[in-house]
């Protein structure tokens, strides 16, 4: 078949090509014959229903289960409204702003975003977006490199980091040749004593997160942030959009780079689609990788907006840009936005006062159910909590799964269940279901 | 020639354009009896509060100020911005799509599944033996190649510290060697805009762990040595990558892996058609021959008794995103590829390259280089390309990729691509000859039709204001 997408009609084919100088598009492809393909993939075609009906059958093979599950991945309610205005084709068809003149509404749009992060976080530059936490920590640890006074090649981390986040660092750090080492928890937060007592002139960031992986909100950040400054290190804060909301301001603890996962805003559950956030203190701006919308003015000196300082990009600056990424996360960006905007801060405020309640009363549910203990840390907790089975985690999160709930396993006694007002209808369901597996 | 304005507000002072939604409705509120203590919380947080109507009204405003695919043709040189096809939107946001990455295996058997089917046909169509989806962009598709390379090298005990790249390439390219920890050797073009293969020979050595490439190259022109070139770096040692920035071309008529390519990225949001989104999501899933396939980042997708799982391959590079990638983006190029099946691709090949050979017969400008396939580089000299650009703004087309790649004096990079109806392509000619007949004068004062005027892009960068909090009372 043709490509239903290509609107050429027979006769205007023929014309284009009797334009051309040829007689087929054939003799158009400029490929020698020993390396000429004969077109023969075997991927049949098929019809828009036929697609849209194979691919609900394909995934029609995922369990029906009702998601306790957090850990960086996150889902809240996305309002349909964002669905709706996100969806619109001179969003989503659009590329890159490079001719701003007809791209000032996703200049405007992310400016705006930019100005949201740099309102949550107390900092000053937010780029436009890296393509999620675990890739903004790996650009913040090459940042290190570029900005420090003094060499050093250690990046710290926490002990309690998702193996997926410090994998993605090892690679970025494996160019600059970092050696990435952690540092040990206590009860669900840093260890301040021992990071204290590791810090020396070779470590070149101290990366720390909350709430932490395990939900656990920090409450030594200012420490830390006292340690880093000491040693001439940077301090990296790992967080996201609803909790910066309600908790410490990231400048006032002392953070040189916030990082995080901003997709807890705008978009739902999608398998860890995410959007990095980037943001940080003016006086690294020529080193911030990515790209950043700036205000200018038009020639009839109207406020307008532009992708600014290109020179420290890959297209401009080659091998020696601050990163290579190119294509980001613009859209998602854009809904998340869009999501804060429609909660208002008084509504997001709310959301994240609701991500501290809600795991409270949770735990105090599950404390009272026979053979488990909750919560294993104290402090406060956020959006997520860790509690003890006595049966071994494994055979409770399978027969939990059996009964239709999903939380994560991440100790030989130790299950993780993460919970938002997407689940609220299903809580009492899943206490319950607890109560009969964890006996 | 089409009449065309863009959509544009002022607010009542008549100075601006749409305002900023925290000019329109701020709102701070102080955070006090929260249920943390004080000195966990902030003291305040000042947003936009715009009730839903005024939100929806603000951002369909700026879409209105805003170009994409479905406002007109979008020839952007090396970016294919091809039709975005809407059912594959619903598709990716099927309720069975939307699964939470910490699941385990044998309850995602169906995202397990089409992410393998996937991978499978993206290996038929690039001529590869493993795929894997995991990076999230065309450059960090690239990131994922070139550490691939990197610890098939250091597996072999052959430390190399060298890439090399043709100063046509992609920024991405060196960027990304240079990220990876590896000095740049850039290759001189030819005269004829291909690889020189004498400067090739003089360029790879022992040190040389891999030479970038992509093909046809961003001036549209397939490198037809291909195989000499593939055999001069594998005879150093060397591994051959393919950027799949240009596959658009080829779909059905060549493959990277049968031309000698060890690794390549595909760009499923240029060829397998994606929505760009204003600069992402993309996807960049990278394919590799099988004697690369035990680097693949981890984890990666098998079919074992009865279904799929999640292995770690032997040498595994690691990780290059959080979880696996940006998965609506990966959906809907399945969608892209099931519905266009083998006939259907290679049609969109076909139809992308008699669009840029008609399109470069029908305009005024000089076209340096030939033959070539889905695009086109005219030189837009002794005018300035840039303003040539923003003249062509005011007809109703977005213009092409200008003043890159360098080797052709103010480029003018084109590329139509197949969803461009010979009307639209005549749309198009009659504008760059439109403004091949402008005086400088006039160009310099354009666009004049679009929501901006000309931008400073001087002052914007030399005293940057990054946020709203940055515009202070200046403005």
């Amino acid at each position: 078949m043709t490509s239903p997408y290509a609107p050429h009609t027979e006769a205007e084919t023929d014309a284009m090509l009797e334009a051309v100088g040829v007689d087929d598009i054939e003799s158009l492809f400029d490929v020698p014959d020993s390396v000429a393909f004969d077109g023969e993939f075997g991927i049949p075609a098929h019809g828009e229903r036929e697609v849209r009906r194979e691919a609900a059958r394909l995934l029609g093979r995922n369990d029906d289960l009702t998601e306790f599950l957090g850990r960086g991945h996150y889902t809240h309610y996305v309002p349909s409204v964002v669905d709706d205005l996100a969806s619109r084709s001179e969003f989503l068809t659009s590329y890159t702003q490079y001719q701003p003149e007809v791209a000032q509404g996703f200049l405007q749009a992310l400016f705006e975003y930019q100005s949201m992060l740099v309102e949550l976080t107390g900092l000053d530059v937010a780029n436009c977006s890296m393509y999620d936490e675990a890739t903004a920590l790996g650009e913040a640890a090459t940042l290190s490199q570029r900005v420090r006074s003094v060499s050093g090649e250690t990046i710290l981390v926490p002990d309690h980091l998702r193996s997926g986040k410090r994998a993605v660092l090892a690679n970025y750090a494996d160019g600059p040749g970092l050696t990435v080492e952690s540092y040990p928890m206590a009860d669900g937060q840093a260890d301040v004593a021992a990071l204290a007592e590791r810090m020396d002139s070779d470590v070149a960031l101290v990366y720390a997160e909350t709430p932490t992986v395990r939900g656990v909100i920090e409450e030594r950040l200012t420490d830390i942030g006292e340690l880093t400054d000491d040693h001439d290190a940077l301090f990296c804060l790992g967080s996201d959009p609803v909790a910066l909301a309600l908790l410490e301001r990231p400048a006032d603890v002392g953070a040189d780079v916030v990082v995080g996962d901003a997709a807890s805003l705008g978009t739902g559950t999608a398998y860890g689609f995410g959007l990095g956030m980037f943001v940080t203190r003016e006086e690294y701006l020529r080193q911030v990788p990515g790209r950043l919308v700036g205000a200018s003015e038009d020639s009839d000196g109207r406020r307008a907006y532009t992708l600014t300082l290109q020179t420290r990009e890959q297209h401009i600056r080659k091998e020696r840009a601050t990163s290579n990424i190119c294509t980001n996360q613009a859209w998602v960006a854009l809904r998340a936005a869009m999501h804060a905007a429609w909660l208002g801060p008084d509504g997001l405020v709310e959301l994240a006062e609701d991500c501290v309640t809600r795991p409270r009363d949770l735990a105090e549910r599950l404390d009272e159910v026979v053979g488990v203990q909750a919560p294993v840390h104290d402090g406060h907790n956020f959006r997520e909590v860790v509690a003890h089975t006595d049966q071994p985690a494994h055979a409770v999160v399978e027969d939990l799964a059996a009964e239709g709930y999903a939380v994560h396993e991440i100790g030989e006694h130790l299950i993780q269940v993460a919970a938002t007002e997407v689940t609220a209808e299903a809580e009492d369901g899943l206490v319950g279901a607890i109560a009969e597996v964890a006996k | 020639m089409t009449e065309y304005t863009q959509a544009s507000w002022t607010d009542e002072d008549g100075d601006r354009y749409e305002p900023l939604l925290s000019e329109k409705a701020s709102k701070t509120v102080d955070i006090e009896d929260s249920p943390l203590p004080d000195d966990l919380t902030r003291d305040s947080l000042e947003l936009p509060a715009p009730a839903e109507p005024e939100l929806a009204r603000h951002y369909t405003r700026l879409s209105q100020m805003n170009y994409g695919v479905e406002s007109g043709p979008f020839p952007l040189g090396s970016c294919t911005m091809k039709y975005n096809p809407s059912f594959t939107e619903d598709i990716a946001a099927l309720p069975a799509a939307a699964v939470h990455p910490d699941r385990p295996d044998r309850t995602v058997q169906g995202t397990l599944g089409l992410s393998h089917r996937l991978q499978d046909y993206l290996g038929r169509i690039g001529g590869m033996d493993a795929v894997t989806l995991q990076p999230p962009a065309g450059a960090a598709g690239e990131f994922t190649g070139i550490q691939i390379a990197k610890a098939y090298h250091q597996h072999n005990d052959d430390d190399r510290s060298e890439v090399v790249i043709p100063d046509s390439a992609h920024g991405t390219n060196f960027a990304t060697a240079a990220m990876a920890g590896y000095d740049v050797v850039e290759l001189p073009s030819g005269e004829d805009g291909r690889v020189d293969i004498e400067a090739l020979e003089a360029a790879v050595s022992d040190e040389t762990a891999a030479l970038m490439l992509t093909n046809p190259n961003t001036l549209g022109l397939f490198e037809r040595d291909i195989e000499h070139v593939a055999d001069i770096v594998h005879d150093a040692g060397g591994l051959l990558y393919y950027d799949g920035a240009n596959l658009n071309a080829l779909l059905g008529r060549a493959r990277p892996g049968d031309m000698g390519f060890d690794v390549m990225h595909y760009n499923v949001h240029k060829t397998f058609a994606t929505p760009h989104g204003g600069g992402g999501p993309g996807a960049g899933p990278v394919g590799v021959t099988e004697e690369l396939a035990p680097f693949l980042p981890d984890p990666h997708v098998r079919q074992s008794d009865g279904g799929y799982e999640y292995y770690s391959p032997d040498h595994s590079i690691g990780k290059v995103h959080g979880y696996y990638g940006n998965w609506p983006v990966l959906v809907k190029a399945f969608a892209y590829i099931t519905r266009l099946g083998d006939s259907g691709l290679a049609d969109a090949s076909a139809k992308a390259v008699l669009n840029a050979n008609y399109l470069a017969q029908q305009i005024p400008y000089e076209v340096p280089f030939g033959p070539f396939h889905h695009e086109f580089v005219a030189s837009a000299a002794p005018q300035d390309a840039a303003d040539v650009a923003k003249g062509m703004l005011d007809h109703g087309v977005h213009p092409p990729t200008t003043k890159w790649p360098e080797i052709v004096d103010e480029a003018l990079m084109t590329e139509p691509t197949e969803g461009e109806s010979q009307r639209s392509l005549d749309q198009l000619a009659a504008a760059f000859e439109a403004v091949h007949g402008e005086s400088d004068g006039t160009l310099a004062a354009s666009p004049t039709r679009t929501a901006a005027g000309r931008i400073d892009q001087v002052s914007a960068a030399r005293n940057p204001r990054l946020s709203w909090q940055a515009l202070g009372s200046d403005d």
